[in-house]
């Protein structure tokens, strides 16, 4: 089985994070950028399924240069090999245009499996998986907390708000996951010694087929017209402790859905 | 609203720019272990004079830190630099953390690495590498310290056996430990023996009571006619520099170990200093206290590029005894100095145990005595610049 594991570069969501004055995209040049932590958990699962199942792991990263220091990382864990897309015509792309470059990668490999995070720490969409999976015709098992793999059948547990649904599918499909899936490990000496050595591909636009004015600002579907600063946080309700305090606070924590 | 940007001590001569990818991925990865496995649980241990050497031992050997700087036999064959910077971040947890390290990789393990024979090495070292044995150094004897040399341990042959007699003291792990390298005098000088702690007339003791590296488990073992076959004996190991070459490894690491307690006592004391008030305003803002963060601070990256050197001759393989002595005295000195400064920095919090200081500061008083007191480390440096040794 091959499983291609989508990877993202994101802004650390624990350190300042900005969008750019002169264009409005997320800037990536100046924060201390991470792998998206969700993806950690689809490498993790990936590498589980290797470990099971045998087969082959990839990396597939959309993303400017820089983007290789996480690659290195994403394959430190264990991963066989990387396929970096970068181009400088994909600036300003919207999800839209990043699913059609992510497909056209996933479709070169030719994918039995593709695992990728359910959301990135930067965009927070979570319509990717649906996007790529609609494009290569493949089923979309997303927002998963367990997966389990027979041959080629595939289950996952869906995590929804009020519990779980379990949805199958065969491959080839797509499988995004949350963060309650597994414990991602950590790269070990050997593995980060090792990532040097292993193969990255780097591949352009043409590579895939893709005109540059499919994608970026050109191609965008939306665009980021102005951004400002949230405004700082507002003093919270008071909940008395009076007859029907406690029926209150139940009532907001149920509205936040904390219960 | 104020805004101050601060620049942690490290930070002020960039040093990570004197580091490979590489190696800072490696300290990555540390640091995470030590955030998710130590710094939650290591006061509590340090408070109950307990640690679960085992789930650390194991936790550890997941991502390679036992053995780390070895090659084969399931180690990762780090470089120098890169086991530094472990020891480091370890260090910022806990010396008794970091000493569990540098006991297994650079003291049991490195032992039977360069002097044991390829049996040794097939028997203990894959299991070791992987946290699932426990191994311990014993050279230390109740009456001999400083001078090993005078050992009392005796190990005499009976036929084609070896019979151990003495006892050994202040054995990091060696009341949980399934094999100890023990040093011990024969006809022919020192030697040194791979013991399995089950074998019948050893015993170990837990000493207990001790005021400093309490998050780290420390025991007597007593060798009483303890009958060994002659393939115990490490074929390669010839008097009493076999040892030393082993604590020159191990005190390498403390040479970065050190700046680690130093670090965390200098963060902790800063983060406390920019939030605590007095007179109106915060501590770190008064002269005095900037003068001990900034003294403290040069004192801390001084020592950084003295570990760096060190760090570097080692993976050139030309690093010298006597420079690892350079070293480990004056780290350790100036850690403990930057931990003792630091505490008075926190005022009353600066003895709790809410706070890693006071303990680091405790800590320190063991690293400067283990491993070569300063005193010793003052005589081996005394010894090249005058061509006389004072020892004896
Ligand atoms: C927590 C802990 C863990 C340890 N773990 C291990 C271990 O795993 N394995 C092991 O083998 N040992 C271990 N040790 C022992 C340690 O290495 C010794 O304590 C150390 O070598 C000093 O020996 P000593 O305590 O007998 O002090 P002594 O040698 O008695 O020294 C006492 C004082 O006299 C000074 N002194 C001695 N000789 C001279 C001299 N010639 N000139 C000037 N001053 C001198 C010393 O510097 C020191 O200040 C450990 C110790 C501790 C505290």
């Amino acid at each position: 089985m091959k499983i291609v594991v989508l990877v993202k570069q994101v802004p650390d969501s624990g350190a300042d994070r900005n969008l750019r004055s002169d264009d409005n995209t997320v800037d990536r040049a100046s924060a201390s950028n991470v792998i998206n932590e969700m993806d950690e958990y689809a490498i993790e699962e990936a590498l589980r399924l290797q470990e099971a199942h045998g087969g082959e792991v990839v990396i597939l990263t959309v993303g400017p240069d820089r983007a290789t220091e996480s690659i290195r990382k994403a394959l430190s864990m264990g991963p066989d090999s990387a396929v970096h897309v970068v181009d400088d015509a994909l600036h300003g792309s919207c999800a839209v245009a990043t699913s059609k470059v992510l497909a056209a990668a996933i479709a070169q490999q030719g994918a039995d499996l593709v695992i990728c995070g359910a959301e990135s720490t930067d965009g927070r969409v979570q319509v990717l998986p649906h996007m790529i999976a609609e494009r290569l015709g493949i089923a979309a098992l997303t927002g998963a907390r367990k997966l389990t793999v027979d041959g080629t059948s595939l289950t996952i547990e869906r995590q929804t708000d009020e519990g779980y649904e379990v949805v199958t599918a065969s491959t080839p499909a797509l499988v995004s996951v949350w963060d309650t899936i597994n414990d991602p490990r950590y790269p070990s000496f050997k593995g980060i010694m090792a990532a040097k050595k292993k193969p990255l591909q780097t591949l352009s636009l043409g590579d895939l087929g893709i005109a540059a004015g499919e994608v970026g600002f050109d191609g965008a579907t939306s665009t980021v017209v102005e951004h400002s600063k949230r405004p700082p946080r507002q003093a919270g309700n008071k909940i008395d402790a009076g007859d029907d305090g406690g029926s209150k606070l139940v009532e907001y924590l149920a509205s936040e859905k904390f219960v | 609203m104020l805004v101050v940007t601060t620049t942690r001590p490290l930070d002020l001569l960039d040093v990570d720019a004197l580091h490979s990818e590489e190696e800072l991925a490696i300290r990555a990865v540390v640091r995470r272990v030590v955030d998710d496995h130590v710094r939650p649980n290591v006061a509590d241990w340090y408070e109950r004079g307990q640690v679960p050497v085992r789930d650390l031992a194991k936790e550890f050997a997941s991502v390679g830190l036992l053995g780390m700087h070895l090659t084969g036999y399931g180690c990762a064959g780090a470089g120098a630099v890169a086991y530094g910077l472990a020891c480091l971040e370890l260090e910022a947890g806990d010396s008794g953390v970091r000493s569990l390290v540098s006991v297994q990789g650079s003291l049991a393990m490195f032992a039977i690495w360069k002097y044991g024979s390829d049996d040794h090495k097939d028997r203990w070292l894959p299991g070791m590498a992987a946290g699932d044995l426990i191994g311990c150094f014993g050279l230390t004897e109740p009456d001999h310290g400083s001078d090993p040399g005078s050992m009392k341990t005796r190990a005499r042959r009976d036929g084609d056996d070896w019979v151990l007699d003495g006892t050994k003291m202040w054995i990091t792990n060696a009341p949980l430990a399934d094999v100890a390298v023990i040093w011990a005098r024969t006809e022919a000088g020192v030697n040194g023996f791979v013991v399995p702690m089950g074998t019948p007339g050893v015993t170990a003791r837990e000493v207990k009571h001790k005021l400093s590296l309490r998050a780290s488990c420390t025991g007597e073992i007593v060798l009483d006619g303890v009958r060994l076959p002659a393939d115990a004996l490490l074929p390669d190991a010839k008097g009493l520099k076999a040892p030393l070459s082993c604590l020159t490894e191990a005190r390498y690491g403390i040479v970065w170990g050190a700046l680690g307690a130093a670090r965390d006592s200098l963060h902790t004391a800063l983060d406390y200093a920019g939030a605590r008030e007095q007179f109106g305003r915060p501590i770190a803002g008064f002269q005095l206290t900037q003068a001990k963060f900034a003294d403290a601070a040069v004192e801390l990256q001084k020592g950084y590029l003295l570990a760096l050197h060190l760090g570097r001759r080692a993976d050139a393989g030309v690093l010298k005894p006597e420079q690892v002595s350079v070293g480990k005295l004056n780290n350790v000195r100036e850690a403990l100095a930057i931990a003792r400064q630091c505490r008075t920095i926190l005022g009353a919090n600066g003895i709790s145990a809410e706070y890693p200081v006071m303990r680091h500061a405790a800590n320190l008083e063991t690293v400067l005595t283990y491993e070569g007191t300063s005193e010793i480390h003052q005589l081996v440096i005394g010894q090249k610049l005058t061509g006389l040794a004072a020892f004896g």
